[in-house]
Order: C-alpha cells, then sequence, then structure tokens
C-alpha cells in the first residue's frame, strides 16, 4: 500500500520531522470536510511510494493542528507545500493534476 | 459519471478517465439541496462518492490522467494523454468547467492566501472576520449563505442591480442579517499585508463612481465558469465561450463523440441535467456502436471500447 509511505505529522512534531528532514517534504495540508482534499488524497498516496527515499510526504490535518497553516498563512486547502532544508520550495493551491505535482517535485531535487 | 454508469450497465469496454478525481465542481460544492431523492439533501462529496461507487459496481474503470487532445483515424477516434494513446469507437466529453478569472490585480497572486475559488474548502479559516463574495448567480449566493456560519460579516458584490439566482436563494440572501449587498459594485484591486494575506479590498461602485475600501480577509470569487475544452481545438468547432455544440441526442458533429454536463452549450447547468445528459449521450454512443460497428452485448473483454473523458 502507498498509503504506509504517508506519514501524519502534527503540529508538535512539525519541527523534527519536516523542518529538520535531510530530504525535501512534501505536506498535505488538509481536513475530513474539503471535497477536493479527499479528491487529491490518493494522489499523495501514489506519490509518496514513487518518490520514495527522495521525498518523504506528510499529512497535516488543519482542523487538529492550527499552529503550523496559522504559521504559513495557509488560507486555503488542500494546499501543498515542498519543505527544503526548512524552507517554503514551492507551494501549489487546491486539487491539481498529478503532473503539476510532479513538476513541483522535480523542481526541488 | 452518469455516461459512465450506463455505458459500463450497456456491457461496454469503458473507461473513465479523469484528470484529478471524479466529481469536479460537485466537490467544491459544501450541500445539495436540489438533487432528488435526497429529502434531506446530501454533501457534494458523498454524492460523488456515492455514483463512483454505483458506476464501478458495474465495472467502470476509472483511470487517473490527463487528455492532451482527440484526432480520428478512419472510424476509431484516438484519445491522446499525457502518458498514453487510447483508441475508442465512441467518446463522450464530459469535462465539465472550471471557475472563470476576476482579472484583477492580486488575484492571482494572492490564491491561497485569502482569495480562493471553494467557501466548502476555505470557509472555516475565516471565523469572526469579514470576507467579500463576488457574484450574483446560485454559487455566489449559496457560498456566501454558506460563509456566515464563519464569517462575523460577508459582504456580497454584484455587478448589476439584481441577483440572477434562484427565487430561494435570493429570499435568503437579501434577509440574511450577517450579508450585506454591495449592488452595482465591482472590485477592482485586492489588498494584501507584507506576509502576502489578504486584508481588504477596492470597490467602485459603476452608478456612481465612486470607489471605497473595505477591510476584508478573505475574497471568495464566483463569477462564473468557463468549459474546460482547450483539448478539443482544433478537433471539433466550438461553441462562442468555449462550450460544445450538440443536438438533442447529445451528438457533437463528429461521428463517435458525444457532450455531457456543463461541457455542452445549453440553459441549465445542475447535476441533474448532467445526469441526464450522460445517460443520453452513453445509450446514443451505445446504439451508434452495435449499428456500425456490429458489436451487441459482447462481454466485457471483447465489446467495442468506448471512452468518457471527464
Amino acid at each position: 500500500m502507498a498509503g504506509d509511505n504517508v506519514l501524519h505529522v502534527s503540529d508538535a512534531e512539525f519541527d523534527e520531522m519536516v523542518l529538520k528532514s535531510d530530504i525535501p517534504v512534501l505536506v498535505d495540508f488538509w481536513a475530513a470536510w474539503c471535497g477536493p482534499c479527499q479528491a487529491i488524497a490518493p494522489t499523495v498516496e501514489e506519490l509518496a511510494g514513487e518518490f520514495v527515499g527522495r521525498i518523504r510526504v506528510a499529512k497535516m490535518n488543519v482542523d487538529e493542528n492550527p499552529k503550523t497553516p496559522g504559521k504559513y498563512g495557509i488560507r486555503a486547502i488542500p494546499t501543498l507545500i515542498v519543505f527544503k532544508g526548512g524552507q517554503v520550495a514551492e507551494q501549489i493551491t487546491g486539487a491539481v493534476a498529478k503532473s503539476q505535482i510532479v513538476g513541483a517535485l522535480d523542481k526541488v531535487l | 459519471m452518469t455516461a459512465g454508469l450506463y455505458a459500463a450497465r450497456a456491457r461496454l469496454n469503458t473507461r473513465l478517465m479523469e484528470k484529478i478525481s471524479p466529481g469536479g465542481q460537485v466537490l467544491t460544492t459544501d450541500w445539495v439541496d436540489n438533487y432528488p431523492g435526497f429529502p434531506e439533501g446530501v454533501s457534494g462529496f458523498e454524492l460523488v462518492d456515492r455514483m463512483r461507487k454505483q458506476a464501478e459496481r458495474f465495472g467502470l474503470e476509472i483511470v487517473r490522467g490527463e487528455v492532451t487532445r482527440l484526432s480520428r483515424e478512419d472510424d476509431w477516434i484516438l484519445v491522446h494523454m499525457t502518458e498514453s494513446t487510447l483508441r475508442t469507437r465512441a467518446v463522450i466529453v464530459a469535462t465539465g468547467t472550471i471557475p472563470v478569472k476576476l482579472g484583477i490585480p492580486g488575484e492571482i497572486e494572492y490564491t491561497g492566501k485569502g482569495v480562493s475559488y471553494c467557501a466548502t474548502c476555505d470557509g472555516p479559516f475565516y471565523r469572526g472576520v469579514e470576507v467579500a463574495v463576488v457574484g450574483g448567480g446560485d454559487t455566489a449566493v449559496e457560498e456566501a449563505l454558506y460563509l456566515t456560519r464563519f464569517a462575523s460579516k460577508v459582504h456580497l458584490f454584484h455587478r448589476r442591480d439584481q441577483l440572477r439566482a434562484t427565487g430561494i436563494l435570493r429570499e435568503a440572501v437579501t434577509t440574511h442579517p450577517k450579508i450585506q449587498i454591495h449592488w452595482s459594485t465591482v472590485l477592482t484591486e485586492i489588498h494584501a499585508d507584507d506576509r502576502k494575506l489578504v486584508r481588504g479590498v477596492t470597490h467602485l461602485d459603476l452608478k456612481t463612481g465612486q470607489t471605497g475600501q473595505l477591510p476584508v480577509e478573505g475574497v471568495f470569487l464566483f463569477v462564473g465558469q468557463t468549459p474546460t475544452t482547450s483539448f478539443l481545438q482544433g478537433f471539433l468547432e466550438l461553441a462562442p465561450g468555449g462550450y460544445v455544440d450538440t443536438d438533442l441526442e447529445m451528438a457533437t458533429v463528429q461521428p463517435g463523440v458525444w457532450a455531457a454536463g456543463d461541457v455542452r452549450s445549453k440553459v441549465l447547468r445542475q447535476i441533474v441535467t448532467a445526469a441526464g445528459d450522460g445517460a443520453t449521450a452513453a445509450f446514443n454512443a451505445e446504439k451508434y456502436i452495435e449499428t456500425r460497428f456490429g458489436y451487441s452485448h459482447a462481454p466485457k473483454t471483447t465489446g467495442a471500447p468506448a471512452g468518457v473523458a471527464s
């Protein structure tokens, strides 16, 4: 299952698991009430499998974790942010085609 | 999706090509109160989920992929995708529409930072603050009403002096204590702070010529939809606005190509009318394949391929 490659990250773990990661991390900010978030979830899981070892893939529930979305000024979901070396390297808002996410991931690698 | 359901039940070898995920615009709809059979209404996401499961129960294969163009090779239609090409006897175009951009400064720059096209997705980020909604149709009014659950005040900007939305929605929006309607008024700019988070808008009263500023943190734009048909250019002549013309049987001018749903030139774009279109298109595609190529209720593996692009 590709889903096994997706981490679920909380506000408390964000520093350790995302900002201090030795490889780039794609974080999918989502919530249960958001249809387009459900729509891209399978794509994000696929990418976790395809980029395993090169990019870590994490999901953050914005309802349970308000601090991190606030810090990064996230006011729309789904928002996908690729963090590299603790910094925002790429950001995509809204449900987009897989090719667009792959493009963003290729850029940071 | 309905085209897929009918085609699968007709035992056509059917594939539904989907760019992101089945459901499209319905996924961004919080609550659907006008699809028959759901007396209490149903969430957009659940309705899509139920439709997908129903179609898959009859063997519809949903493939993720982006269709880049169509072409013809004798009686075959080639569906070109980013990574592969599908050869098929019939294609039903059901690609729907995407939101129109307003085209004002700040709109693209601050998308996701206060500018939104989906109240269901982003409404909860605006608890206790003021937001602006732009538009005058059903979607704009529904979303303005939805946003009153979170926002302290909703400013509805409409460039005309009356709403296009249906009666029950007009009543609700004009009497809602949290909604202020700014008639004959357009937005001319969206402003943000140094974190690029939206902090306000400039508006222009079209009748008086007066401009003003309003401190809102969210700007929700529902100024119409535009059809997803660029992949048809050079294959099918499009109607003004990019829509696909069909006859009453959903047939386009290209033999073997039908269209269904919001992507068609028509008056009423609703889930229920799209579903009706889909059923008609799939039925006619089946008849076409049967009479033209002699395939008839063949087992799925040897049946005539039919594609549904969504």
